[in-house]
């Protein structure tokens, strides 16, 4: 082997990318079909900061989504990208992170995607635990379908199938996902409060194991006055801090007095934070690190070549194998 | 099927199979009497030659019939016999003791040459009690007259209707015809062992290797392998029940059989279809099996997920069906091409997300253990209802290769090969097997692993400046796929119609464009195939057209009838999907051209049925409507392999005609 010419390469490549600086635009893809005023601008804004500032090599990162507006994520990224179909954006990242777990992969999923045709997943996911960063744009609405009630639509929501107002109280994303065995990382953020949704983004991001991001967003197309309450009064937002969670800056605390000091490895403190709909508490509310990945349990050290296959193969085909009178035992 | 235990049910049974042969049969053979002058000494006594033989073991669940049976198989091959054994599963895990639905055990086809099939009906059946024999008398599957070992312990039950319902079962078989022998199995066994339940198994095992003189070292060196981890008494006490069980048969049965065999010079592997599935993903590189429990293909799951960590694979039980398939869809699109196994439902609910493999044109390999259907249908039943579904399954127009191994071997080498194919033409490959082939063993020449077998290593090389995610051919509709981590390859997959960019296409046109690209792949796969084999003639009266797991049976039949000068042949598919070009060639040699399938077609006879509204059965459908031939079908959905005497039945009714 040509041992010099390798290693020259390999610190070549390292300085490469040492030099490496990217920019905005090196993540920007096409101009968003979203509708003015959607929240998913402003995620996509916060993740294409967060790539930005983290040099994310874009070849080496994948996002992957379900069906919906903010399904469309991925096509507006310049990195690899998974649009797939409705409801299994995680059993699909849960591959890709399987097979690639020298990837960086993120989820983008709504309401109706993650909450309601995608639940069964979500409930997995949060159980497996794989180092992914998912997204659930909660807008309350399905938007791409044309205004129908979602499963976390309040009740009353006049919607298309809901005419006369929705029947059933909302399900509580956060709640849901706390009460799942493994869950290592709940954060939740408002797409009106850009500072904490880039804060929020980038500690899950960090986070080893699932982090499972809810962002309350605006659909101003079908439910364009519903988080009017929350937007205007300040106080009907309770931010969260600790010195191992967010700390929001000066000038945002100026604006958001309603604040908790809140140790995200809390649970019994995260669960009952959730469970508050009046109130909206953003930052995080909890935080694991501790919480084994699948995929490192799963994951084989083994290099696959063709002699560690053959001699597998060969070791189970003389399991069952009858030979031939006088030639006993082992093929060479 | 029946599933209720009521005796009138056997009374019918008897009736309707086998209730003329009464008064020509023989009844109840007595046990010979010990010192008998009639016969030799035990051990000594002439062995009757045989050509072939069918011997079944059943009892209830969890007594070992399947051990026995299987072992019986294995001893069988390594003495040189061509053999075929076929599971009797019940469906349900413990059913109740003695219960007629509850047979539970092994059938092996034993015979002097290469056996590709289970074979009519059985020779010789050993019973742990009547009940369960009572099942396999009802399926019809004991041949009139058969040699039925009985365990005798029921006729002094403490339970006054348990020795009621034996003595009555018993009489009723014998005066059917059946040649029963009474076995004190329970009571030999006794005076060795505190349990007979552990090792009776083995005692009928013993008997067995007496039955058809085989060598009893080999059914030790069985016993070794199976409880070998085990400790030394548990060894020892099994090979002793086996000794018994032999010495007792030479000194009290009046038969004894041999079936001469010729030891292969090569190795041979024994293993069921959905081990040798399980060895073929080994063997094809694949690196991740997503899946979720469903009978009959979860025992492929299981072996592999015993052995598939050594070579640094992985087999991921997902929490659904639809996403063990989006699970294999996203490691396929990331790294190397992978597989998903299961079984009708599951199947059906994986469609979207095939759907969405076609439309993105990521490789993978689905395989489907067909069962009986539709809905749960017959879960642990053998039946070839899926085709269609797997060629026109999944919404739009979803082009994928439709593959169906034939034999226990080609299982083995048809993932192998579905792989290399999923990968070559970033194509969904569905594998069809079914419940048959996959609790079935069947010896075959131990492959010789290949490395052109493995999947190459993961593209990460830069994708060269201007070069597009789906650059497909003009004339093939081939496109390099870009896998996460190669520079340049940027771009979003999506189930929407896209266009060479990845981008979403709005427009119609293109969207034609594509749907014709991804058309053409199967015509380039297409042009790669070779015209299949006709087994037979290449002109004559009749070719029979199979696929799947009845390729055994069918050329059975059609061998023994040429022998007797009838014109007919047989030919078989193993792509469904694309069809393999010359079909219509080797068609237009015979006179008459069927088909002989294990799924619905409706019948001819009935009232209503009539050319206008028959429907044929799956592959007819196929061959009818590609080469507009008059092709005719037969079929039997039994939920049991199709018995090559059945299929001869059909072949000669068809020449008639």
């Amino acid at each position: 082997m040509n041992m010099m010419s390798d290693m020259k390469s390999a610190t070549t490549c390292l300085l490469e990318m040492c030099d490496e600086h990217f920019e905005l635009e090196d993540y920007q893809s096409g101009v968003p079909r979203w509708c003015t005023g959607c929240g998913d601008n402003a995620i996509l804004a916060a993740v294409q900061r967060l790539c930005r500032d983290e040099s994310l090599r874009p070849e080496k990162t994948v996002f992957v989504s379900g069906i919906g507006c903010s399904s469309r994520f991925p096509h507006y990224m310049k990195t690899y990208g998974f649009h797939g179909i409705h409801g299994r954006a995680l059993p699909v990242a849960e591959g890709v992170k399987m097979a690639r777990p020298d990837l960086d992969v993120f989820v983008n999923t709504g309401d109706g995607d993650c909450c309601s045709i995608g639940a069964a997943h979500w409930i997995h996911a949060i159980r497996y635990n794989m180092n992914l960063t998912v997204f659930l744009h909660d807008n309350q609405i399905y938007g791409l379908t044309k205004k129908q009630a979602s499963p976390t639509s309040p009740i009353g929501t006049k919607s298309n199938t809901t005419p006369h107002g929705s029947y059933l109280e909302a399900l509580n994303p956060l709640t849901v996902t706390l009460g799942v065995q493994n869950v290592s990382f709940v954060a939740q953020a408002a797409d009106w409060i850009p500072e904490v949704l880039f804060d929020i983004v980038k500690a899950a991001y960090h986070h080893k194991g699932l982090s499972f991001v809810r962002i309350i967003q605006r659909c101003p197309e079908w439910l364009p006055k519903s988080l009017d309450p929350w937007m205007h009064d300040p106080n009907k937002v309770l931010l969260l801090n600790h010195a191992n969670g967010l700390q929001p800056s000066a000038g945002l605390s100026r604006v958001y007095k309603n604040q908790l000091e809140h140790d995200p490895l809390n649970m019994d403190r995260a669960r009952e934070i959730a469970s508050n709909t009046d109130i909206i508490p953003v930052g995080i509310l909890y935080n694991n690190p501790d919480v084994p990945c699948y995929e490192d349990l799963r994951h084989s050290d083994k290099l696959r070549t063709p002699d560690l296959t053959r001699a597998g193969l060969n070791a189970e085909l003389d399991k069952y194998t009858v030979w031939p009178q006088g030639a006993e035992q082992k093929v060479a | 099927m029946t599933h209720h235990p009521a005796a009138t049910i056997l009374i019918g049974a008897l009736n309707r199979g086998y209730g003329k042969n009464m008064n020509e049969m023989t009844t109840q053979k007595s046990l010979k009497k010990p010192g008998s002058k009639t016969r030799l000494p035990a051990g000594g006594k002439a062995a009757v030659k045989l050509k072939e033989h069918i011997v079944e073991i059943i009892s209830d669940s969890g007594e070992g019939a399947q051990k026995c049976g299987q072992s019986l198989g294995a001893i069988a091959a390594q003495m040189g016999n061509g053999i075929w054994t076929t599971e009797i599963i019940p469906a349900e895990i413990r059913p109740p003791a003695r219960s007629v639905a509850g047979a539970s055990g092994n059938r092996i086809r034993i015979g002097s040459g290469y056996i590709t099939n289970g074979g009519d009906e059985t020779d010789l059946v050993v019973a742990f009690n009547e009940q369960v024999l009572l099942g396999r008398v009802r399926a019809k599957e004991l041949k009139p007259g058969c040699i039925i070992l009985l365990e005798d312990m029921w006729r002094t039950h403490a339970d006054p209707k348990i020795v009621a319902s034996y003595i009555e079962t018993h009489d009723k078989l014998v005066a059917a015809g059946y040649k029963v022998y009474e076995i004190p199995m329970e009571r030999e066994c006794r005076t060795m062992v505190a349990d007979a339940r552990r090792g009776k198994n083995m005692y009928a095992l013993g008997m067995l290797c007496y039955i058809y003189s085989l060598e009893l070292k080999l059914a030790v060196d069985q016993i070794i392998l199976a409880f070998g981890k085990k400790d030394q008494s548990v060894v020892d006490s099994n090979i002793m029940l086996l000794e018994a069980g032999q010495k007792w048969a030479a000194a009290n049965l009046d038969f004894c059989y041999s079936i001469p065999a010729v030891r292969s010079t090569e190795p041979q592997l024994v293993v069921n279809g959905n081990t040798a599935l399980a060895l073929g993903v080994l063997a094809s590189g694949m690196e991740i099996c997503a899946m979720y429990p469903i009978t009959p293909a979860t025992s492929a799951s299981h072996y592999l997920s015993e052995v598939f960590e050594k070579v640094g694979g992985m087999v991921h039980q997902a929490e659904d069906e639809i996403a063990a398939c989006a699970f294999a869809i996203g490691a396929s699109y990331a790294s190397k091409c992978t597989v998903t196994i299961t079984s009708g439902p599951g199947y059906s609910l994986k469609q979207e997300a095939i759907g969405l493999a076609v439309m993105g044109e990521i490789p993978l390999v689905v395989v489907n253990v067909q069962r009986g259907g539709p809905s749960t249908g017959q879960p642990t039943k053998m039946e070839q209802g899926d085709l269609m579904a797997a060629i026109f399954g999944s919404h739009g127009d979803a082009p994928k290769v439709v593959m169906a191994p034939g034999t226990i071997e080609e299982c083995f080498y048809a993932i192998i090969t579905a792989r290399k194919i999923a990968e070559t033409f970033n194509m969904v490959v569905v594998v069809l097997t079914d419940a048959g082939l996959a609790t079935s063993q069947q010896p075959f020449p131990r492959p010789v692993f290949n490395e052109s077998w493995m999947a190459p290593p993961v593209d990460q090389s830069p994708v060269p400046e201007g070069a597009k995610p789906y650059d497909w051919d003009e004339n093939t509709g081939l496109a390099r796929r870009f896998i996460p981590g190669q520079p340049g390859g940027m771009h979003t997959l999506t189930g929407l119609a896209h266009d060479r960019d990845s981008h979403v296409a709005y427009d119609a046109e293109i969207n034609e464009q594509t749907l014709r690209f991804r058309s053409l792949k199967l015509a380039a796969l297409q042009k790669t195939l070779k015209a299949p084999p006709v087994f037979g003639a290449p002109k004559g009266d009749l070719l029979v057209v199979g696929w799947g797991s009845t390729k055994g049976a069918i050329e059975e039949a059609v061998e023994t009838m040429r022998a007797e000068g009838h014109k007919v042949s047989s030919m078989h598919l193993q792509f469904l999907q694309p069809l393999a070009p010359g079909i219509k060639e080797i068609m237009q040699g015979f006179k008459k051209v069927m088909t002989i399938e294990s799924n619905w077609s409706d019948r001819p006879e009935d009232k209503i049925i009539d050319e206008s509204n028959r429907r044929y059965s799956s592959m007819a459908i196929l061959l009818r409507s590609r080469f507009l031939i008059d092709i005719d079908c037969w079929s039997e959905v039994k939920g049991q392999p199709i018995k090559p005497g059945t299929i001869r039945r059909v072949i000669l009714q068809k020449l008639k005609k």
